[in-house]
């Protein structure tokens, strides 16, 4: 028999707010722990949640680019449940009318034809805590509470079960990390759990339109990761039904050592969580004005983007998607465009020797010594003829290491092109002197010869002589 | 007159006219506590050193001409409210060593004023009861009949009134805990619209109806503390932002031309004697002031009690959760593993009231029962706020009893919890309704037990029950009479 996996994705993604969700503690990464704390994210009796505004802006950016329907008037739940990293023995959350709902994202593999991912909702929550083990100050061999992550503002991006294959979900997280990290509102670093994934999986007969019983595979923190859980979790239970076996509803970790998911909890252990509302908050209320402030105030997004560099600046598809892989490189690339005029030459350097530079040196585009403006300012240089793309490149190599501009090393290093016919003329008499022979074999037919004397002009020319000119010169005197 | 007597007011004239300093006034108060605490029980802790550091600081303010209508009023916290480096235990083991790092925004504001601390009052665990006798910090005993119930859960609030141990103190309301003991004692208290006083900082019990208010001797007291407690605070999303008006200041405009309304559903049959003597008498008083009388109706009265059990028990349920001996309180030092360690603490650590709530609020918002009992709650508590909002179409203010008997025995409904719930039926639709209403002293029972009746007004109608329990108190004798101890 053949199955067909059906896939849905639950995206958890940490925002970058200053502060935490319900308080004013900073969100900071890696301090000492239960440094960031406060009544309220310690959970002491008589301490009270209040809404950090900026949380809710950032979930109606997410909602608006992921073509969701933004609550007017959305409620805060609470999730019970006993934990130690768990503070209020409970977790604000949003059950019922979450902030965003009904949304969805084009995704399109390699030859397919463009298929729309549904989202569910998108929701605001708080994190939990973390334990730590093991030797800890004034405790041997125990265990402790870090609650430096307790409050910590995150959305969860619910997808349909619209999902059929590994590289459909990975896919789709793909595009929807570019897109939060784009706007600005997650660092998505997936390593450190800034945007982590859990995956519901079942498997049912191709044909069937009853879906099977899945299991929920949580925290898997890398694309690759996600690909592998998502394989191992689909053959995994297609051996089992066609061992006449059962799937289980349970929740399964993905082990990234082996490779595989093992069970965590079972359905008949799972937690009747007693969402309520919470009361301790008044519902949330966004009317029109706020939602169409911050649809204006949205940056153009990758996919608009892309389609803009194609239609507007006639690039090929290929440099599109390239020159769109992350907002900071689009913006440089589309400063060195102002600047310049020429978007195709602009891409060009861009997509070489400054994506191979910041790759060598390990640099963020927007750490790129040599900025959009002196790039400009090297292009203009090669179209104004006063250097050549060769010399060009030892100029950018020039201004990478010094920060110079490009007309600064042109002259302090004497790298002028030499374009007087007088000039280069005498050199290629010299060569052909020198080099009778060559000479000979050209005139006897032998044409490719030709390039031999182009590097020795260049050669003697230390690179400066207009590669145009010389081509021009050497074609006249060596026809004799 | 003597100190512990004072009022709010009186005092202050004492201290602003130096025939009296703060230090004087706080050790008569604490000489007090000593020599009656033994009958009474109204405190949990008492804090001579903070007393007396913070009467000091009072004397200097008022020396140097920086004087408020509070400064060096000698207080008491019912111990639900939090108090930096003071021990806070909201009446239950599970909190009996916790020091909270930080004060309830009602407290500072108080605090700020140059009130002066005398310590942390006795009450119902968590504050879930109606006669302190959940309190596992002892019994507190009524001043008029040491035999007798305070009336809870803010029992040891009304009691060290009544007991003059506190010349105000501050309770918390859900379901009556201000109104109930302030009627079997024979003060002032009042619970205030929700929204209208923070609840940072104070111990929840059900989020939704928790609301902080003051117990006094009189209503110019009452006038006073409000006008200090109300107000916004952005620590709490719930407290509301309105101007707060000057209570005490309307106070005298008299009820001439006030509509009362009498909602039929309070009249009851089996309504105490002596109870129904106090609100006819009431009655009289007013008409005879000038208001003028509507029968009202407020007809899903008889579903308050339930809907009130299943909605304070199901958020009691969430609150109470953070209790488990991982950051704070009790820790069980017989446990294995984690579930055991959070188990042990919390059945070590909760009495029997605690521990029924919890499992009703459980049980309310489970899976398969959230909608037959948290949700049509919901709904029924919205059919009481309609109810509300129908008849103060037509009213002023609505005066009603506050509880169905004066105090009862000690021990005469601790087995039987359905007795003692049914001994809030009058108040509970207040806090399910969210608006504000007031207890006021009104009579006496022939066994010579205190009888409140109750003043409910509009939401943030505070000033109207204010100005009439005013009027009410200077036509009577009743908030003079004082305990015989």
């Amino acid at each position: 028999m053949k199955y067909q996996p059906v896939i849905g994705l639950e995206v958890h993604v940490q925002l970058l707010t200053d502060t935490k969700i319900f308080c004013g503690c900073p969100t900071k990464f890696g301090s000492e722990p239960n440094s960031q704390t406060c009544p309220v994210c310690l959970g002491l009796p008589g301490a009270l949640p209040v809404l950090n505004k900026k949380v809710v802006e950032f979930a109606i950016k997410a909602g608006l680019s992921t073509n969701c329907s933004i609550t007017p008037r959305s409620i805060f739940a609470r999730k019970n449940y006993f934990y130690p990293d768990l503070p209020k023995g409970y977790q604000i959350s949003q059950f019922e009318d979450p902030i965003c709902q009904r949304g969805w994202l084009d995704i399109q593999l390699e030859g397919q034809a463009v298929k729309r991912i549904g989202i569910t909702r998108i929701h605001m929550e708080e994190d939990a805590g973390k334990l730590v083990h093991g030797d800890l100050p004034g405790l041997h061999d125990g265990s402790g509470v870090d609650l430096n992550r307790a409050c910590t503002p995150l959305l969860e991006v619910v997808s349909e079960p619209d999902l059929r294959s590994s590289d459909e979900a990975v896919s789709y997280l793909k595009q929807l990390h570019q897109i939060v990290t784009w706007l600005g509102i997650c660092d998505g670093n997936m390593e450190e759990g800034s945007f982590r994934c859990d995956a519901n999986v079942s498997v049912m007969p191709v044909g069937s339109d009853t879906l099977g019983t899945r299991a929920e595979v949580k925290n898997v923190n890398s694309f690759k990761f996600v690909k592998q859980a998502i394989e191992y979790e689909i053959q995994r239970q297609i051996d089992l039904i066609e061992d006449g076996g059962t799937v289980v509803q349970e929740t399964r970790l993905f082990d990234p050592n082996l490779g595989k998911t093992r069970s965590m909890r079972s359905k008949e252990e799972a937690h009747d969580y007693r969402y309520f509302p919470d009361p301790d908050l008044v519902p949330l209320v966004i009317d029109d004005e706020w939602v169409e402030r911050s649809r204006r105030e949205l940056p153009e997004l990758p996919e608009q983007r892309r389609q803009r560099f194609i239609t507007e600046l006639g690039l090929p598809e290929y440099d599109a998607e390239v020159l769109t892989a992350n907002r900071a490189l689009s913006e440089y690339f589309e400063a060195g465009v102002a600047a310049h005029g020429n978007a195709k030459a602009v891409a060009n350097w861009v997509m070489g020797e400054i994506t191979r530079s910041l790759n060598d040196s390990g640099t963020a585009i927007q750490d790129c010594p040599v900025t959009p403006l002196l790039l400009a300012e090297l292009l203009k240089l090669i179209d104004g003829g006063t250097i050549s793309g060769k010399i060009a490149k030892t100029v950018f190599d020039e201004m990478w290491k010094s920060g110079k501009a490009p007309h600064v090393i042109v002259e302090e290093q004497g790298l002028v092109q030499v374009s007087d016919s007088g000039a280069i003329e005498a050199i290629i008499d010299g060569i052909m002197a020198a080099n009778a022979g060559q000479v000979e074999e050209y005139r006897g037919g032998k044409e490719k010869v030709f390039g031999f004397f182009v590097g020795q002009v260049m050669k003697a020319s230390k690179g400066k002589a207009n590669p145009a000119v010389v081509n021009q010169l050497l074609l006249d005197k060596l026809k004799g | 007159m003597d100190t512990i007597d004072m009022t709010i007011h009186g005092l202050h004239q004492a201290l602003e006219s130096k025939q009296l300093s703060s230090v004087e006034a706080t050790k008569a108060m604490l000489a007090r506590i000593e020599a009656v605490e033994p009958q009474v029980g109204s405190f949990i802790t008492v804090t001579p050193e903070q007393a007396l550091a913070g009467a000091e600081a009072a004397d200097r303010r008022i020396a140097a001409g920086d004087m408020d209508i509070l400064t060096g009023v000698p207080l008491a916290l019912k111990d639900i409210f939090l108090t930096e480096g003071i021990r806070t235990t909201c009446g239950s083991r599970i909190l009996d060593n916790f020091i909270p790092p930080y004060s309830a925004t009602s407290w500072e504001k108080l605090r700020d004023r140059g009130a002066v601390l005398l310590g942390k009052l006795n009450q119902d665990e968590f504050a879930m009861g109606s006669s302190n006798e959940s309190s596992a910090f002892g019994v507190c005993r009524n001043p008029w009949d040491t035999t007798r119930i305070p009336g809870g859960s803010s029992g040891g609030s009304a009691a060290a009134i009544a007991a003059r141990q506190a010349t105000a103190t501050l309770g918390t309301d859900t379901g009556g805990s201000i109104r109930q003991p302030a009627s079997h004692c024979g003060c002032v208290g009042l619970k205030p619209t929700y929204g209208r006083v923070s609840r940072y900082g104070v111990i929840a019990y059900a989020s939704s109806l928790d609301q902080v208010g003051p117990l006094t001797r009189d209503v110019t007291d009452c006038a006073i503390m409000l006008g200090a407690l109300a107000g916004y605070d952005p620590k709490d999303s719930t407290s509301v932002d309105l101007a707060v008006p000057d209570y005490v200041a309307t106070l005298p405009n008299g009820v001439k031309g006030l509509r009362i309304g009498l909602p039929r559903e309070y009249f009851i049959a089996g309504l105490d004697a002596d109870v129904q003597k106090a609100m006819d008498a009431a009655i009289e008083t007013y008409r005879r002031l000038g208001a003028e009388f509507v029968d009202i109706s407020l007809p899903h009265t008889d579903y308050a009690v339930a809907t009130y059990y299943l909605i304070a028990t199901a958020e009691a349920s969430s609150n109470l959760a953070r209790y488990e001996g991982v950051r704070f309180g009790h820790r069980s030092a017989n446990a294995e593993g984690l579930i055991d360690m959070m188990t042990k603490s919390r059945s070590e650590g909760f009495g029997a009231e605690v521990k029924r709530r919890i499992m009703l609020g459980t049980y309310a918002l489970s899976s398969g029962y959230y909608d037959a009992y948290y949700v049509k709650a919901q709904k029924v508590r919205t059919l009481i706020m309609n109810d509300f909002i129908k008849a103060f179409a037509d009213v002023d203010v609505m005066l009603t009893p506050v509880a169905p008997t004066p105090a009862f025995k000690i021990g005469e409904k601790v087995n039987d919890p359905l007795q003692m719930y049914l001994s809030d039926i009058f108040t509970i639709p207040v806090n399910l309704a969210g608006t504000c209403a007031m207890s006021l002293p009104a009579g006496f029972s022939t066994d010579g037990l205190p009888i409140g009746v109750q003043l409910i007004g509009r939401p943030f109608g505070e000033e109207a029950i204010l100005r009439a329990g005013y009027a009410f108190e200077q036509a009577t004798e009743w908030h003079r009479a004082s305990a015989n101890l």
